[in-house]
């Protein structure tokens, strides 16, 4: 876990003095809304459809367990017992009183945790893979380069007025499981021919109403060019991005109106002049930084294969959930295992008050008081000593957090939708739950395999369905809400958009059109393939007669 | 029919406009508004309280009796009276 310097600290406790007279001017009217709007999205804060949203930063998705006990107390004092974990790795607070949020952010300092650039037209919080400096498939520890940049990010005047909202994600993997080709910046780790590490730097991804797969501006850039680099992306940005029009903000719109060979010509330019400045990182610095990464204290232990395949053998149930939510640790004897936050009906992302602390508790007792909190709204103990992990499944099981679902069908990504948010045209979480309903059969699930499923509630696809194996987006016609499906998405290191299947459906047919595409796929695929396999290879008609055969549905004009 | 929703500045919280001009939480304590003329009266005095820094973003949003109770006609403004229709802490949207 990284731990503040004196600096962070000091930077933090002001802010949070500083918001609290904002919020003094606002209540006292010296301050309009127009005038106060920007000052609130620069911490976090929103109005949405039943009272003001905080959304609280879990810088590239870790958390200690004092950090996540200290978000169950602010979801008892201050909002109503529960929190929602979303897919850019942070929490959101639902009912909170503009009175006491300078409290809140008092609070949250305490435990080294923020909500300063969670929103605004800025370098929002730094995202990364849930198993970094854990996998056994990555280079190196992408965090303390999450670290560098966020520390050179935060409040850094030429980064805060930005055209649009800024996103960046790192994975230290060749297994892509921080969707970076989705992100305005996505960094890649490999090494270069030289043997030397670095990153191939991506440019002009996102989501939204326009989406796109993003760009490699450079195939390998050495770590001490890091900030240099990704300024001279955001100055370009600064002087090109779109400020007239807010739907053509981003930097993907630009990328891609130029193209990719025009926007790194601009960037290198730009880069030729600054690459040797001050920004040029000196390995003391990344030193410095890391030495404030407290380093787990591993016991000297073995892989305990046999052991473990003797209860799974034994225990079905727990066969199951190695199966589907553990995952290899680089350090012998260790695993990573994933904490569903989908069981069947529960809106994902979801979490009470009195879970959270009991996750605490737990990340106390078996994960060296870690916790990650990763984009398909799950969280993770990265640090599990395998002879706990029987344990520990028990507990989990009290908690209804062991579900053996990760990335099968029920482990549905899902925006907050019209039953929150200010933006959305129709409610996502009940169409979650509807298929996390009817997809209960935990050997059907393991049968199906990889399976994603995204849902949004509007176009601004913060439950990234363009990219979700089936994508579900939710829209209004006439007053009602109706669902559109795409196919063929995915977030990984071979990122793809969606295909749109055809008309959209009401939502009491959203399931058994999901099944139908389950059942289409497993009749169709061969050894060993995924479902985003199958659909490569037969393409999406298949689907489509599945779906829309009159006989099944009424599908909409 | 049609009522004034708006949030309060302090909480955030959904409020409607009542008849002596006050907010209130509850949707049946709302000022019902039958008229064009009420409604553009009513809008100016919601305008008045955005700028005595009481509410935030007060319009008005069309209503319809249903079985003796108050029910906004979208969706969204349902949701936005009786809260969301899922989650841990369910508030009930009274069906569709």
């Amino acid at each position: 876990m990284y731990r503040y310097d004196e600096f962070d600290h000091k930077l933090v406790a002001e802010r949070a003095r500083q918001f609290r007279r904002q919020v003094k001017r606002r209540l006292s009217g010296e301050l309009t809304e127009d005038q106060f709007k920007p000052l609130r999205l620069m911490n976090g804060l929103y109005m949405q459809l039943h009272a003001y949203m905080l959304r609280v930063n879990v810088p590239y998705g870790s958390l200690s367990s004092r950090q996540l006990r200290k978000f169950a107390h602010i979801a008892r004092t201050y909002d109503r017992d529960f929190g929602h974990f979303t897919t850019r790795q942070n929490i959101q607070f639902n009912w909170i009183k503009l009175e006491e949020v300078p409290d809140i952010l008092e609070e949250l300092a305490e435990v080294e945790v923020t909500a300063i650039q969670s929103s605004g037209n800025c370098v929002r919080n730094i995202t990364s893979d849930h198993y970094a400096g854990r996998a056994r498939d990555e280079l190196a520890d992408p965090r303390v380069y999450c670290e560098l940049l966020r520390q050179y990010t935060i409040l850094n005047p030429e980064f805060s007025y930005l055209p649009r909202k800024f996103k960046i994600a790192l994975t230290g993997s060749p297994r892509d499981r921080a969707a970076v080709a989705l992100h305005d910046i996505g960094l890649r780790m490999h090494r270069n021919e030289a043997g030397e590490i670095g990153f191939e730097v991506l440019v002009g991804g996102g989501q939204g109403r326009t989406p796109f797969i993003a760009h490699t501006i450079r195939e390998w850039l050495a770590p001490e060019h890091l900030l240099s680099y990704v300024e001279s992306i955001l100055r370009v940005y600064n002087m090109y991005g779109r400020r007239d029009n807010m739907h053509k903000a981003r930097i993907k719109i630009i990328v891609n109106q130029m193209g990719i060979d025009r926007y790194r010509e601009l960037v290198e330019a730009d880069w030729e002049q600054i690459r040797d400045s001050v920004l040029k990182v000196p390995q003391a610095e990344v030193d410095r930084i890391n030495a404030y990464f407290a380093p787990p204290e591993y016991e000297c232990l073995a892989d305990i294969p046999d052991e473990l395949n003797d209860v799974r053998a034994r225990i079905p149930e727990f066969d199951q959930w190695m199966a589907a939510n553990v995952a290899e640790h680089r350090i012998p004897g260790y695993s990573i295992v994933n904490l569903s936050l989908k069981a069947p009906g529960m809106p994902p992302g979801d979490m009470t008050a009195d879970t959270m602390d009991a996750v605490a508790d737990l990340a106390d007792r078996y994960s060296l008081d870690e916790i990650r909190v990763n984009h398909r709204q799950n969280l993770s103990f990265v640090d599990v000593r395998q002879r706990d992990l029987f344990t520990l499944w028990k507990e989990l099981k009290l908690h209804d957090l062991a579900t053996p679902n990760i990335q099968s069908v029920s482990d549905i990504i899902c925006c907050p939708g019209l039953d929150y948010c200010n933006l959305a045209n129709s409610r996502s979480i009940p169409v979650a739950q509807d298929l996390s309903r009817h997809f209960v059969d935990v050997d059907h699930l393991a049968l199906v395999g990889d399976f994603t499923i995204n849902i949004s509630g509007c176009m601004n696809a913060c439950g990234h369905h363009h990219v979700g194996n089936v994508g579900i987006l939710g829209v209004n016609k006439r007053g009602k809400e109706f669902f559109q499906l795409t196919l063929g998405g995915s977030s990984d290191e071979n990122a793809a958009l969606g295909d749109r299947l055809g008309r959209a459906l009401p939502q009491d047919e959203v399931p058994a059109a999901v099944e139908t595409i389950v059942d289409t796929y497993l009749a169709m695929r061969l050894d060993g393939e995924r479902f985003l396999d199958t659909y490569r290879r037969v393409g999406i008609e298949p689907f489509k007669q599945a779906v829309y055969s009159p006989v099944q549905t009424r599908a909409v004009a | 029919m049609q009522m004034i929703i708006a949030n309060r500045l302090i909480d955030g919280r959904v409020v409607f406009l009542d008849d002596s001009g006050g907010w209130v939480n509850e949707i049946a304590d709302g000022s019902l508004l039958v008229s064009q003329q009420d409604a553009a009266e009513q809008l100016n005095a919601a305008q008045r309280a955005v700028e005595e820094n009481e509410v935030v973003d007060p319009y008005l949003i069309d209503v319809a009796a249903d079985g003796g109770r108050r029910r906004p006609v979208l969706v969204r403004e349902r949701i936005r009276a009786f809260g969301p229709s899922v989650g841990l802490v369910p508030q009930g949207l009274g069906g569709n």
